[in-house]
């Protein structure tokens, strides 16, 4: 077995696409018309062959309320591998995007927080110092 | 108001202000990641928040609601009633 989706609801298919590429960097994988939405995923460059991330549309009604709770809380919903966090915090800051933790030193790990603007915190990490 | 010496008596509390005093607007998540990191604290997010609770009524953190998220920040000013008390001897 191994793992080679992951799902993420987002509030706008569109609006995920272009932050999951334009900001993150990841590339499109797969687009294919669904009905009302899409089969809609994105991959890593660094591993094209590697888990895709479905962006999949959040309007079943349970995804608010879980959502709202664990954003107010500032618990990210999943977590992204970079090789230097201050460095990609620079990067994106300098691309608007906002941050609720800025790059922090754990022990062996540094971590920051992001809001990806379509419903979700995401954390980035990498081993070793920022 | 609470009572800022019970909500000072606690270590797990002590915790929380020393990591509140290093950064202002922290979330829960942050504050939960720097207790265990930090201070080997493995409270569960449900009792932290209890203990923000606490601290909130002494005065001692404020949350505010920004967006969609709650961030918390060190008001040190209730502390200075221990000063007022108290006050420190002059040393010959």
């Amino acid at each position: 077995m191994k793992i080679t989706l992951l799902s993420i609801f987002v509030d706008n298919q569109d609006a995920a696409l272009a932050f999951y590429t334009e900001k993150l960097g990841f590339l499109p994988a797969s687009d294919i018309p669904m009905g009302e939405h899409r089969w809609l995923t994105v991959v890593s460059p660094e591993a094209p062959d590697g888990t895709q991330i479905v962006l999949e549309p959040s309007e079943h009604p349970a995804v608010k309320p879980f959502r709202d709770a664990i954003v107010a809380d500032g618990i990210p919903f999943t977590s992204f591998g970079v090789k230097d966090v201050q460095a990609e915090y620079d990067r994106l800051l300098a691309l608007g995007v906002t941050f609720t933790q800025p790059p922090m030193v754990q022990g062996p790990v540094t971590t920051a927080v992001l809001d990806d603007t379509v419903g979700n915190l995401i954390q980035i990490a990498a081993m070793g110092g920022a | 108001m609470g009572d800022v010496f019970k909500a000072l008596a606690d270590e797990t509390r002590r915790a929380i202000l020393d990591e509140l005093a290093l950064r202002d607007d922290q979330t829960l998540f942050e504050i939960c990641s720097r207790l265990a990191m930090k201070h080997g604290l493995g409270s569960t997010r449900q009792a932290v928040s209890q203990h923000l609770d606490v601290l909130e009524e002494a005065g001692l953190v404020h949350s505010e609601r920004r967006g969609r998220y709650k961030f918390h920040t060190l008001d040190t000013s209730p502390l200075a009633q221990i000063a007022e008390r108290w006050p420190p001897k002059d040393t010959p």
